[in-house]
């Protein structure tokens, strides 16, 4: 067999993860074995993964703090179900919910763009607030936004259902704080596991292109990326767009899996910006197939845990230090270099992923 | 006409003026040096050229076009390219990817290309790699491609951030103090390396150092500067007997 580049290894192995992963809870499923607690967790876990995969892009990749990514969650979410629901009569469910995930994932960006301009122009905590306050003002705008539509068209209002103006005929879609009712329930367990891949396809290739190392670059060092003439500004805002977008994709696939769709502080506050960044700092910043296992891990243990009742977010509180302290305190990871399955084995060690701080 | 022509250049922070009424001419294929205390402003110099800072006056032509007041970005399209004097590694990438990096503007594919490594990816993909490893070669850092920067010894370093300025294809060549920090042995590796990149390369380098074997060893014309202000200049016997120089930066 040909000798595989370790980074091609790399990516493959992160693919096969979640494929047998798939594959296991298919099969437990078809025989009954998954109870339907856990069966009602399957679709949230690949949303999970997918927005700590895409926030991975922006704080271990390009190297910035942002808070807002439930923000963008939310606005991919709000547009993908507003079309949805638009077009529930007109198209075949199949065609409908991919149209959605485009759209969800366009608004997003677009929102990307335009919060990206003047917000990447801080560093650091200042970054992190001011993406923290647009991930809220999205949220609180959500909440009172009324749109419905009749025979003359779409009619929106901020003010309240009866401003819209709507015809005996018309629909309220987007009913302000009780959001959108009647979302299709179009989202699978495996339409969530081919959207990780494709993520992962999208991420894991960019990182080993042309514009990666030119993030990268910038995160490893601004003024020696300039000094060789790497265009920050256009990285920057590149980076952050794709993951906000593919933030927008896991908002659409959380939509239409939800019969009521509202913007709580529940789903789309900061906690849950928080949430995600958790999910990418155990993970490892900057590893993508770490993204991945944290956020299965740090999604199924809570469940796991409920049977332990009062005791449930001690023994996770636990667990979260325990793998900090595991990821990265220098006692630890000098333990498990020296026993590596690697080392045991006797395998010549490798250069280290590029990807990773 | 001379490669890099300064006229004029000044800038204050401040009530400081940093460099005032700073000028020098580099002909093509030229081995400058821009010696001085601490603090004279050399630093600053560079950072003048290559566009960190902005200058109150003057003007700056590189090979006949004016660059005064542009981006760092289009300074090192028009090509400058230098290191600096606290090594500034991508450190978490491959010693490859970096000079890859380096060679950033010259090889291009769309985003969507590199997504979906289409056949002009893993073309241009392959031409940098090779492009990348010959210049790893020069500089004695092949068998290092796939190390991560951050684990390469001090000197090799200092090396990879030379490489990694060339990859960009400049015209002219700065370097900060490259033999801070290095042994005798070292250096004098490092003067072998610079001629070789000056012969090999067709390049024009302006350096700054302090080490006088090095200054005195390969740069053929020098530019003294003391308090922002330019002491002597010429030819570098000429200049490094001068008694001024002596008094201010060399001592007695």
């Amino acid at each position: 067999m040909k000798k595989m580049n370790p980074t091609t290894k790399y990516n493959m192995i992160t693919y096969a993860v979640v494929i047998v992963a798939y594959i296991l809870v298919a099969a437990l499923g078809a025989a009954g074995h998954i109870s339907s607690l856990m069966e009602g967790l399957l679709v949230p876990l690949c949303i999970y993964v997918i927005l700590a995969v895409s926030l991975n892009l922006v704080v271990g990749i390009l190297g910035e703090l942002s808070l807002g990514h439930a923000g963008f969650m939310c606005v991919g979410a709000f547009a993908g179900s507003f079309f949805s629901m638009c077009t529930k009569e007109a198209m075949p469910g199949g065609l409908r919910f991919f149209l959605a995930l485009v759209i969800g994932a366009v608004t997003a960006a677009l929102f990307g763009i335009l919060i990206g301009i003047p917000v990447l122009r801080l560093r650091g905590d200042y970054l992190a607030i001011v993406t923290l306050a647009f991930g809220e003002i999205i949220k609180n705008l959500m909440n009172v936004l009324y749109i419905g539509r009749d025979e003359s068209g779409f009619h929106f209002s901020m003010k309240d259902s009866v401003a819209l103006g709507l015809s005996p005929e018309g629909k309220t879609i987007l009913n302000g704080p009780q959001g959108i009712t009647g979302t299709p329930h179009d989202a699978s367990f495996t339409i969530g596991v081919l959207l990780i891949l494709l993520t992962l396809f999208i991420i894991l290739n960019l990182i080993h292109s042309r514009d990666g190392r030119a993030i990268m670059a910038i995160r490893d060092n601004l003024i020696a990326a300039e000094s060789v003439g790497i265009h920050v500004t256009r990285y920057k805002l590149m980076a952050f767009t794709l993951s906000a977008s593919l933030a927008g994709v896991a908002g659409v696939l959380y939509a239409h899996n939800l019969s009521t769709l509202t913007a709580l502080p529940k789903n789309f506050g900061y906690n849950m910006s928080i949430m995600i960044l958790v999910f990418v700092v155990l993970g490892g910043i900057g590893n993508i197939r770490g993204s991945v296992i944290s956020a299965v891990v740090l999604t199924l243990l809570p469940e796991l845990l409920r049977g332990l009742s009062d005791y449930r977010m001690l023994i996770y509180a636990v667990v979260l230090i325990a793998m900090m302290l595991f990821n990265w305190s220098p006692k630890a990871v000098e333990f498990r270099e020296r026993y590596s399955w690697k080392r045991l084995l006797h395998l010549p060690s490798g250069s280290g992923q590029s990807t990773g701080k | 006409m001379a490669l890099l022509d300064v006229q004029n250049l000044c800038i204050s922070f401040g009530g400081l003026r940093a460099v005032d009424d700073f000028e020098i001419h580099i002909e093509k294929g030229q081995l400058y040096g821009l010696i001085g205390p601490n603090g004279a402003g050399k630093t600053t110099v560079f950072n003048l050229l290559t566009g960190v800072y902005k200058p109150n006056e003057g003007i700056i032509r590189l090979d006949g076009t004016d660059i005064t007041g542009k981006k760092t970005i289009e300074i090192n399209k028009a090509g400058i390219a230098r290191t600096f004097q606290n090594i500034r590694l991508f450190k978490g990438m491959s010693v490859l990817d970096n000079v890859k990096v380096g060679l950033h503007n010259h090889y291009q594919y769309s985003s969507l290309a590199g997504i979906f490594r289409t056949p002009s990816y893993r073309r241009v993909e392959k031409e940098m790699n090779e492009r990348a490893r010959e210049l790893l070669e020069v500089f004695d850092l092949a068998g290092e491609a796939d190390f991560l920067a951050s684990n390469l010894p001090y000197g090799k370093q200092r090396k990879l951030e030379i490489a990694r300025a060339l990859a960009t294809d400049p015209k002219l060549l700065l370097l900060d103090e490259p033999a801070a920090g290095m042994n005798p042995n070292e250096t004098r590796e490092l003067m072998d390396t610079i001629r070789l990149i000056r012969d090999r390369f067709d390049m024009t380098i302006l350096l700054i150092e302090h080490d006088m074997k090095l200054v005195s060893g390969i740069c053929e014309a020098l530019s003294v500067l003391n308090f922002g202000r330019i002491l002597a200049q010429g030819e570098t016997g000429a200049v490094l007997n001068d008694p001024q120089v002596i008094t201010a930066y060399l001592g007695e």
